[in-house]
């Protein structure tokens, strides 16, 4: 324990004092974390209720008789706009898209984490430097040239299509996310192999160069089997980033059948043809929400040392 | 590290020779071979995206890139639109907005992140508790958020309405619908998903402070409040500036949010220059506008960030 804590705990006014201190501090506390529990809970509440519930009872009251329906009708049959399939289909598309992203950029992150810091070179700090600040760069400022690419490579998968028989993923809206969020995260995944290398002994890269050991057996042998915790810390930040994304997704793959399930969910939510069904809009927003959550129950550590390692590198 | 790339040398005779065999200098060669694809890739899609964004906001394109340079233009037609148009322009809202948001956003999150680590670290029972349901609505998506504030904010669904049947009838919460105060809920929204993270920032700050000067300055007779405002906030003081950067950039680069919680607002009213960039360049075919505001918020971020990432980068050296 801090010594803030045991200092707090000085009495600075007898018995009654420090007594009615402690329930102030609890009852904000408790306060709190009603107001981050609030949504939430509405959210879930309200994903188990019929309309008739909403429309006649109350945001907070717990279901009457709680049901699934909401739950398999934003699965298998929610609009989005006038298709009508269900988030299912968004889903997948989302998992296609951010398991080889995530492989990707991870393996990439790790690669030049280990160049940087156990391979240094002259300028490897510039370069580093221009990769971090990448990180950082409002995406609008990239927009509209990736765009213009992407286009052209949709173009060029045609002319392969007429010639091959194959557009060789060229074109493809899931390939050209994949692309778009490996090159825009291999930033922040090689920020986070860097720092954590960089505390890596080099005596054991040294010795195992003295026994003739080479760059990628080094690198397979001794520092990727040391590397779980901080694997597991990038993998966990880019799929709940990927996952979240929502401007990348809306630019490239923002409409038909292509769609991530963020996009698919906003079209959901603001479609206005015939009643607006607020219990099914719940599920799906939760079906959508569920995968980065669960990461974070599972392991909410390694997701909050992955938020630390963006923010503060010291 | 200059120990590993000595020892290199060391180890690489052939390094010296005139004839190194192509195979030794192929190894020599392999670390930046690694590298040069991500750099590359960085050049290309980042500096290059950028000068060409740039270049874009100085041609007169509309719905397709031109590539004819015809001067300040856009620019010219932002601020214009800003200093001389009556009722003022979506730029002039959307910069207005940003100025609004980004600053009680920043504030409040600094705020109510440090006042619940304070909180937090008194030796709560159930502080295993509390943290993770502080901290959860970060790992959520913006349109999530947005999502289930916008039925909460919602005045015939949510809170008022759910007021209005506990007896309180005279209770009214619009901002929502309403033009002149709907960014102040986007601001709602975003401090609740981002202050548990900015708590965890200063709680872990907190627990890093040497026990040592608290002793001091507590026989020195220092209350609670002293101790907490003369001493262990000014040693806080680079969690703050971590907190503000990630504050900063986050907020300069919400779109998401306003999308999902307002649809933009009534009329446009909520729009982030985030916002009024994807609508110009992809549906009001204004793509030399669009990359001159795309172009002013790159700049904003880089006076904030540059001087940030150079000092962390160049304060150890090795």
């Amino acid at each position: 324990m801090s010594a803030i804590t045991t200092l707090a705990r000085q009495p600075s006014g007898g018995v009654n004092a420090r007594i009615v201190n402690r329930i102030v501090i609890y009852g904000l506390l408790a306060l709190f974390a009603l107001f981050y529990l609030m949504p939430l809970f509405v959210m879930l509440v309200t994903s188990f209720k019929t309309m008739d519930e909403i429309q006649n009872g109350n945001m907070l009251a717990l279901p009457q008789a709680p049901t699934f329906e909401p739950w398999i009708k934003a699965w298998s049959e929610v609009c989005s706009g006038l298709t009508c399939v269900g988030m299912k289909g968004y889903f997948w598309n989302s998992i296609k898209m951010v398991v080889p992203a995530v492989i990707i950029s991870t393996l990439l992150g790790a690669l030049n984490g280990y160049v940087l810091t156990k391979w240094r070179f002259r300028g490897a700090t510039l370069v580093f430097g221009l990769m971090l600040f990448a990180c950082f760069i409002p995406f609008q400022s990239v927009l509209l040239p990736m765009a213009t690419v992407l286009g052209s490579f949709g173009r060029f998968g045609v002319k392969l299509q007429n010639a091959t028989g194959f557009t060789f993923g060229f074109g493809n809206p899931t390939v050209n996310l994949v692309f778009v969020h490996v090159v825009y995260g291999i930033g922040f995944t090689t920020l986070f192999f860097r720092n954590y290398y960089e505390t890596f002994p080099n005596e054991l890269v040294k010795a195992a160069q003295i026994d003739g050991a080479s760059f990628f057996q080094i690198f397979r042998r001794i520092m990727l089997p040391n590397s779980l915790p901080i694997i597991v810390v990038t993998v966990i930040y880019q799929f709940t980033n990927i996952w979240n994304d929502f401007l990348f997704a809306s630019a490239y793959a923002g409409s038909g059948d292509v769609m991530p399930m963020t996009v698919a969910l906003n079209n959901v939510v603001n479609t206005s043809t015939g009643v607006v069904e607020y219990n099914v809009n719940m599920a799906a927003a939760m079906i959508a929400a569920l995968p980065t959550l669960l990461v974070y129950v599972l392991a909410g550590r390694y997701f909050v040392r992955g938020l630390m390692a963006g923010a503060v590198k010291g | 590290m200059s120990t590993v790339a000595t020892s290199q040398i060391k180890l690489t005779p052939e390094h010296a020779r005139p004839r190194a065999s192509v195979r030794s200098r192929l190894q020599d060669a392999l670390p930046k071979i690694v590298l040069a694809p991500s750099f590359a890739i960085t050049i290309i899609f980042v500096y290059g995206f950028i000068l060409w964004t740039i270049y874009l906001s100085f041609t007169n394109s509309k719905t397709f890139p031109s590539y004819v340079i015809t001067g300040s233009r856009a620019y010219r037609r932002l601020w214009g639109w800003t200093f001389d148009t009556d009722p003022p322009s979506s730029w002039y809202t959307s910069i207005t907005n940003m100025g609004i948001f980004g600053f009680l956003y920043i504030f409040i999150c600094l705020a109510l992140g440090l006042f619940l680590a304070i909180l937090l670290d008194q030796k709560i029972r159930g502080e295993g508790v509390l943290r993770p349901i502080y901290l959860y609505p970060m790992a959520l998506s913006f349109i999530v958020t947005g999502v289930a504030w916008k039925w909460f904010l919602d005045p015939g669904l949510g809170l008022e309405q759910t007021l209005h049947q506990w007896g309180w009838t005279s209770f009214h919460f619009d901002w929502i619908k309403n033009k002149d105060f709907v960014i102040y809920t986007v601001v709602i929204a975003g401090v609740w998903q981002a202050s548990g993270f900015i708590m965890a920032m200063f709680l872990a700050g907190l627990r890093g402070i040497d026990g040592e000067i608290m002793k001091a300055a507590q026989i020195d007779g220092a209350t609670t409040f002293q101790l907490y405002r003369r001493i262990v906030i000014p040693l806080l003081r680079p969690i703050f500036l971590s907190a503000f950067i990630v504050l900063a950039h986050l907020a300069i680069k919400s779109y998401d949010l306003v999308v999902a919680l307002t649809s933009g607002g009534p009329g446009g009213s909520a729009w982030l220059p985030s916002n009024f960039m994807y609508e110009y360049t992809f549906k009001r075919n204004e793509m030399a506008v669009g990359s001159a505001s795309a172009v002013i918020m790159l700049m904003t971020i880089v006076a904030i960030i540059v001087p940030y990432l150079y000092s962390e980068l160049r304060e150890k050296p090795r």
